[in-house]
């Protein structure tokens, strides 16, 4: 099986010094989830942003290496961001409900992109609410502000508004840190059914969450890459010792 | 003495108390005392012929028509030159400048420009719009003058606007494929705008009662006839009562107190726009 | 459809980022036009005589000095009052009283800042002059004291607006840092809280400052325009005439191009150049604040 992405010694330094990443080298499979997780500062979050270039917003001093998608480098200068921002969803930690109704929200990302013919629009809105596993909790307040829901549903309003856009990898920064456990499950659940067409990568807010939902988990430890393996191996039989002393809760 | 302070602590502090309040009640009077003067003064003065009539026997009788359009037409003439320009510089300093050096000498370009006294913007409009473009004393000149005195207040009003509109916003926009420009237009724009709207009509509102801008670049005492295009002078409302009130003799008391009221009525009706504006932008708000 | 949004997003850009640097292009344009027509007074009124005491053009006796001591005297004056009522007036709606004066006495005092000055010029000569004549029992109301009386009032708004907001931005911690020690309401006001926001006191002082020196409406109307030297205390009791006023009195009665003409610029300019230093030393005042408090925050 091909690599859906790889990371090729992937180094980023901070405007402000600290120093994120040091010389990662992995690669994602496709049509599975793959966890980054460890303790804060890790750099997990880093690299996310940087597979959809979000890093570019904020100041970078330096950074070296490749990440291939499908074969073709995205750090390089000539990739068309827009469009990778299109293919390589992301859903952040704190639902961010845009400022306009429900149905808005999700047709947001398809607008941008010059979609405006209404029947496009609403057979999107279905499917991506269906996916993300929250179309009938919703189907009759479409036009509501989305801000008027709750914490959990709004998240899910989130991740479906990415989805709208018929990405091939999705990522997610933390997305149930704020919600309550039946709202944490039910995104658990909507994950494992998106992982059967999508590359899923996932920072947890849990040791335990990452255990859940794993494939394959990759420990990072203050900007590097610790240890990298198959998700069942890796909670049961870490290789490394610092993977261990943290899944056992002996640091944090 | 300060045992005697601390011993009586809570006496200090009533006191205290009481003396800053008469302070604060002291500093309100007047603003409510002038306002409602102003008005048991000027109200018998108005009638629909003040409103509606022009002036006549050297301004002694008559209407002041032509100081209130003339006072609208400066106060369009300049929104039309700063709210544009205001708003564009706004959203530069919020969503495209960097900090450093540049940034912060147009910071303080703008400061300067707002600590400017109004009678050398009057001036600096007479070098340069009267005579050096040679556009003569005329609702242009000082239309071009009033706007570069309101820039800076439109633009840092605008800006805290644009400012207050939450990172994440814009941060999802992004990451969803938009530019930067789109989700300027489609999202922080437009939930900026009631407190770019407050800003730019409490900018005008100033605009619209001074006087020393426009003394000579574009004010007169007396036209015959409304101006017909923006190279003419205009009569207008700051200007008219100064001079009613300072240099024609046997003025009547009660015109010169019914343009008070007049131009009073002007600032204070766009003052009270702007406030329900913002308070109701308030309580829309979606985050 | 790419390609056609990318173009016009480029210009958009551009006229943006244009607008941005409008503000400097301004200041310059003001700066050298002031320039080139105060510039010819330099060389046809010697500088002693410029710096003279007496103020009359029509006999081509061009002392700025009365109208620079009739400007101070009256900002002095204004400042005496705008600061002790503008700070308390803040003091007030931040930390004393209650929520619901609070959202009465803003808006209010913004009001009172959007009132034309030329309606409180026309208010000072039609009641608060004469009342002043006879309460203080002077030959004239016009006087530098009225001037001040209005001015301050003029001012106070901007001071109560500024010294508020960094009145109400001092974190509630440090209030309740104090409470817990004990201080009364009172003690915490004038020993935390006012400190912890000095340097936007001082800046809403400042603006304030700047507003009453750059005002002229109000003063042109109601100080008498005598260009006297002002030297005494009496001097606030009788009638000054500030740099302001000048230009705005005599500017509409010169020939372009006459000595008076240029010398009426030149006043300009040197306005121009005080508020310049005054929003200066404002805001290095509030950026070296800013850049300690980063650092101790940090």
């Amino acid at each position: 099986m091909v690599d859906k992405i790889l990371i090729e010694n992937l180094s980023l330094q901070y405007a402000d010094g600290t120093e994120s990443l040091q010389n990662i080298s992995m690669g994602i499979r496709p049509n599975a989830v793959t966890v980054l997780f460890g303790p804060a500062g890790g750099g997990k979050s880093t690299l996310l942003r940087c597979l959809n270039r979000l890093n570019d917003l904020t100041d970078i001093k330096t950074s070296s290496g490749r990440i291939l998608i499908d074969g073709e480098n995205i750090l390089d200068p000539k990739t068309d961001v827009i469009a990778l921002r299109r293919k390589v969803g992301m859903v952040f930690a704190r639902p961010v409900p845009l400022p306009m109704s429900i149905r808005e929200n999700i047709t947001y990302g398809m607008e941008l992109a010059g979609e405006n013919r209404r029947s496009v629009l609403d057979e999107a809105v279905e499917r991506s609410l269906k996916l993300a596993a929250i179309w009938e909790e919703v189907k009759d307040r479409l036009n509501d502000p989305a801000v008027a829901l709750s914490g959990g549903q709004q998240q899910r309003v989130c991740l479906a508004r990415v989805l709208a856009l018929q990405p091939e990898i999705i990522l997610l920064d933390e997305p149930t840190s704020g919600l309550d456990p039946i709202s944490t499950g039910k995104v658990e659940m909507a994950l494992q059914e998106l992982k059967k067409n999508y590359t899923v990568i996932l920072v947890p807010h849990s040791v335990q969450q990452a255990a859940r939902t794993a494939d394959y988990a990759a420990f990072f430890l203050q900007g590097e890459l610790i240890e990298y393996d198959d998700g069942k191996k890796i909670f049961t039989t870490p290789k490394e010792k610092k993977t261990e002393d943290y899944i056992m809760g002996r640091f944090g | 003495m300060t045992r005697f302070f601390a011993r009586n602590r809570h006496t200090v502090q009533r006191l205290g108390f009481t003396l800053i309040t008469l302070v604060a009640v002291m500093t309100v009077i007047p603003i409510v005392g002038v306002i409602i003067f102003i008005v048991y003064q000027g109200g018998p003065a108005i009638s629909t012929e003040f409103i509606t009539g022009f002036p006549y026997d050297g301004m002694r009788s008559g209407g002041i028509l032509p100081a209130i359009i003339g006072t609208l037409y400066l106060t369009i003439g300049t929104a039309v030159f700063s709210v544009p320009l205001g708003i564009a510089a706004a959203i530069y300093l919020s969503e495209y400048a960097k900090d450093n050096q540049a940034t912060r000498l147009i910071r303080l370009a703008i400061i300067n420009l707002a600590g400017i006294p109004s009678v050398v913007y009057g001036l600096f409009g007479l070098g340069l719009f009267v005579l050096f473009l040679k556009f003569g004393t005329s609702i242009l000149a000082a239309s071009l003058t009033l706007s570069i005195m309101t820039l800076p207040v439109i633009i840092s009003t605008s800006e805290e606007a644009l400012r207050a509109v939450p990172q994440s916003f814009r941060t999802v926009s992004i990451s969803l494929g938009a530019t930067r420009w789109q989700t300027i237009r489609r999202i922080v724009l437009k939930e900026a705008l009631p407190g770019i709207l407050t800003g730019v009509i409490l900018g005008l509102e100033r605009a619209a009662g001074e006087t020393a801008p426009i003394l000579f670049t574009g004010a007169a005492f007396f036209l015959p006839r409304l101006p017909g295009s923006p190279f003419d002078a205009t009569m207008a409302l700051p200007y008219h009562l100064f001079v009613i009130s300072t240099q024609v003799p046997e003025m009547p008391i009660q015109i010169q107190y019914g343009t008070a009221l007049v131009l009073l009525v002007f600032v204070l009706t766009m003052n009270v726009i702007a406030t329900i504006i913002r308070s109701r932008a308030r309580a829309r708000r979606q985050w | 459809m790419e390609k056609s949004l990318n173009w016009r997003e480029f210009i958009i850009t551009r006229a943006i980022k244009a607008s941005g640097y409008s503000a400097i292009v301004f200041v310059l344009l003001i700066f050298f036009f002031l320039l080139r027509e105060s510039l010819p007074t330099l060389t046809r009124v010697e500088t002693s005589s410029l710096l003279g005491t007496r103020w009359y053009p029509i006999e081509d006796y061009f002392g700025i000095l009365p109208l620079i001591t009739g400007s101070l005297v009256v900002t002095l004056g204004a400042a005496l009052i705008a600061i002790p009522f503008g700070i308390g007036t803040a003091v007030y709606i931040s930390e004393i009283a209650p929520r619901w004066m609070r959202e009465i006495l803003k808006p209010l005092v913004e009001l009172l800042g959007g009132l034309p000055s030329v309606v409180l010029g026309f208010l000072g000569i039609l009641v608060v002059s004469p009342f002043l004549r006879v309460f203080l029992d002077l030959p004239t109301g016009l006087t530098a004291f009225t001037g001040s009386l209005l001015l301050g009032g003029i001012a106070v708004p901007t001071v109560v607006s500024v010294a508020e907001d960094a009145l109400d931005s001092v974190p509630r911690a440090y209030r309740e840092g104090a409470w817990a020690l004990g201080a009364t309401k009172w003690q915490t006001i004038w020993r935390v809280t006012l400190p912890a926001a000095k340097s936007g006191v001082l800046t809403a002082i400042m603006l304030g400052i700047g507003r009453a020196i750059g005002e002229t409406m109000t003063v042109m109307m109601v100080t008498g325009n005598a260009p006297v030297l002002a030297t005494t205390l009496g001097s606030l009791f009788s009638p000054v005439r500030t740099m302001t006023a000048t230009i705005a009195a005599e500017m509409g009665e010169v020939a372009t191009g006459s000595t008076h003409y240029h010398v009426l610029f030149f006043i300009g300019i040197v306005l121009f150049l005080i508020s310049l230093i005054v929003n200066v030393i404002a805001s290095s005042v509030v950026f070296r604040a800013k850049k300690r408090a980063e650092r101790i925050l940090s």
